[in-house]
């Protein structure tokens, strides 16, 4: 049995005010899959997301992680099994320090203050961040604050990474870096953007969601050659593979 | 806007300067905590007309700004920002306390200067001192101090999170604040109606990042107990400071040393 498999089905979510955010969602991502979920604002990307560890509660459907349904009693495992990456880095970073903010997980999770300190120091260094160890996240750049919003979440070493926007707001260089740090990862990771060419490079596999329904699931590479669909969702070609703007030669 | 962002700029010096390594900021938090605290209960112990006997303790805060290599400019200039708030407080005292109660020459001073002025220097010395704990301490030390000295966790945390997220506060209403500026064209805008709506949305702003924000921590596995892992150890440097200091001010609590002095030097003169 592996833990990193997640299955969603015929998953269904209607918030107290009315709106049905997902209408009937089906998917499974195996093991050590890269997948991006793609669609335009509204679509019901970040509603999905938030059921994944349960921080919703589905309004019919279910959700599997590893084989083991995501119910009450199952929560405080899935939690450390699908860590997830919020998209505004200051939600997620609410310690004084990081260092105390990574280890917030371990230590909810029983670790001993020893192992904390070296699960801590494991992270920082993966994600590149030790020398920022002792500051506090408000004098983080954004850059900084994403790869250690990420350090906290590592450091509950979860089989499972969901990632909301990673690349959000990020500068050129910043981006690029997080992308490689992302490519290393071995996890099961689920990433939701509006950045097509990060998802291109990252993802094998992309889900298209539209109006809270699974329009298309299948190779990144064959959603985005599929213009029809691309628009029918109010999606575009990542950059990448459109043509040159000064010449408009497509590669 | 600027003198927000200038009072959060100092804000974050304020927590820079916590990260200096004199004799003073390597002590335990607690024991400047509980210094601070036997100093400010002295302090506000007096009755409203002392004075004099005020003077002497200024040797705790100076002591600590020049130990701790503190800017004494910088905690002077805090000291300024809260003035009009201390002068709001006293300044109808000499207009109700007419009665004269110190006469130099021809000179009478009332009774409500003297509080007046008793007033400014307590506040001048505790605020002061509350600044100079946080600047050679760091607030995060304070709180966790306050709390291994028995401050209930959950006001703790309520610290915590209130300090953590004050730069948010305050960059996000600077922005809303901004946007509005620009569009009323150097005009009042409408007022007060749009200031009351701008200051809603941020209170509802601040409601659903707090829902975010306790997302975040139940997918980190919060249950409600807060562990931190610092290690420290208060030991004999701790115990050497806090009896000293707690033993000057209770003396100087006890015996009004200016008074003291004022009567030697009258008794030296000839």
């Amino acid at each position: 049995m592996s833990h990193h498999i997640v299955e969603v089905k015929n998953l269904r979510h209607v918030y107290s005010d009315g709106t049905v955010a997902i209408k009937d969602i089906s998917f499974i991502i195996t093991h050590g899959e890269s997948v991006g979920i793609i669609g335009a604002n509204g679509a019901g990307k970040s509603t999905l997301l938030q059921h994944l560890n349960g921080c919703l509660e589905p309004t019919s459907g279910s959700i599997h992680i590893g084989h083991t349904p995501l119910s009450k009693g199952t929560l405080p495992d899935i939690r450390r099994t699908v860590g997830m990456v919020f998209q505004e880095p200051d939600d997620q970073l609410f310690m004084p320090t990081v260092f105390d903010d990574v280890a917030f997980g371990p230590l909810n999770l029983g670790f001993s203050p020893a192992d904390v300190e070296e699960r801590v120091a494991d992270v920082l260094k993966l994600v590149g961040a030790e020398h920022l160890r002792d500051k506090p996240p408000y004098h983080l750049s954004g850059g900084e604050k994403k790869r250690v919003a990420i350090a906290t979440v590592l450091s509950m070493s979860p089989d499972i990474l969901v990632m909301d926007e990673p690349t959000n707001g990020l500068d050129p260089f910043a981006r690029r870096q997080l992308m490689q740090l992302l490519r290393d990862f071995k996890h099961t990771r689920i990433f939701t953007s509006h950045d097509l060419d990060m998802v291109l490079e990252l993802c094998e596999r992309v889900i298209v969601l539209h109006e809270g329904e699974v329009f298309a699931d299948g190779s990144a590479l064959e959603i985005f050659n599929n213009e029809k669909l691309l628009s029918e969702c109010r999606l575009e070609k990542p950059l990448s593979m459109q043509g040159c703007p000064v010449c408009g030669i497509t590669c | 806007m600027a003198s927000i962002h200038s009072a959060v700029l100092d804000l974050k010096r304020l927590d820079l300067l916590a990260n200096g390594t004199s004799s003073i900021h390597r002590l335990d938090a607690r024991a400047k905590v509980l210094v601070t605290v036997v100093f400010t209960l002295c302090i506000v112990s007096y009755n409203r007309y002392e004075l004099n006997a005020l003077f002497p303790f200024f040797i705790f805060p100076l002591a600590m700004i020049s130990l701790g290599e503190i800017p004494l400019l910088f905690i002077l200039r805090k000291i300024v920002l809260l003035c009009p708030f201390v002068l709001a407080v006293g300044i109808f005292n000499p207009v109700f306390d007419r009665e004269i109660i110190l006469q130099f020459g021809s000179l009478g001073i009332s009774g409500g200067w003297i509080s007046f002025a008793s007033i400014m220097a307590r506040s001048i010395l505790t605020v002061g001192t509350a600044f100079i704990l946080v600047g050679v301490t760091g607030f995060t030390a304070v709180c966790q101090a306050l709390e291994r000295l028995g401050m209930p966790q959950v006001f703790a945390v309520q610290l915590l999170f209130l300090y953590r997220y004050i730069f948010v506060l305050t960059e996000e209403s600077g922005r809303a604040s901004r946007a509005k500026e620009l569009r009323s064209c150097g005009k009042k805008g409408e007022g007060i109606h749009s200031f009351s709506s701008m200051v809603g949305h941020l209170l509802i702003r601040t409601w659903s990042r707090a829902e975010r924000i306790h997302t975040a921590m139940l997918a980190r596995g919060f249950t409600g107990q807060f562990h931190t892992s610092r290690q420290s150890n208060f030991g004999r440097a701790e115990i050497i400071f806090v009896l000293g200091w707690i033993t000057i001010f209770i003396f100087l609590r006890i015996q009004n040393v200016s008074l003291l002095l004022g009567s030697l030097v009258t008794r030296l003169m000839p």
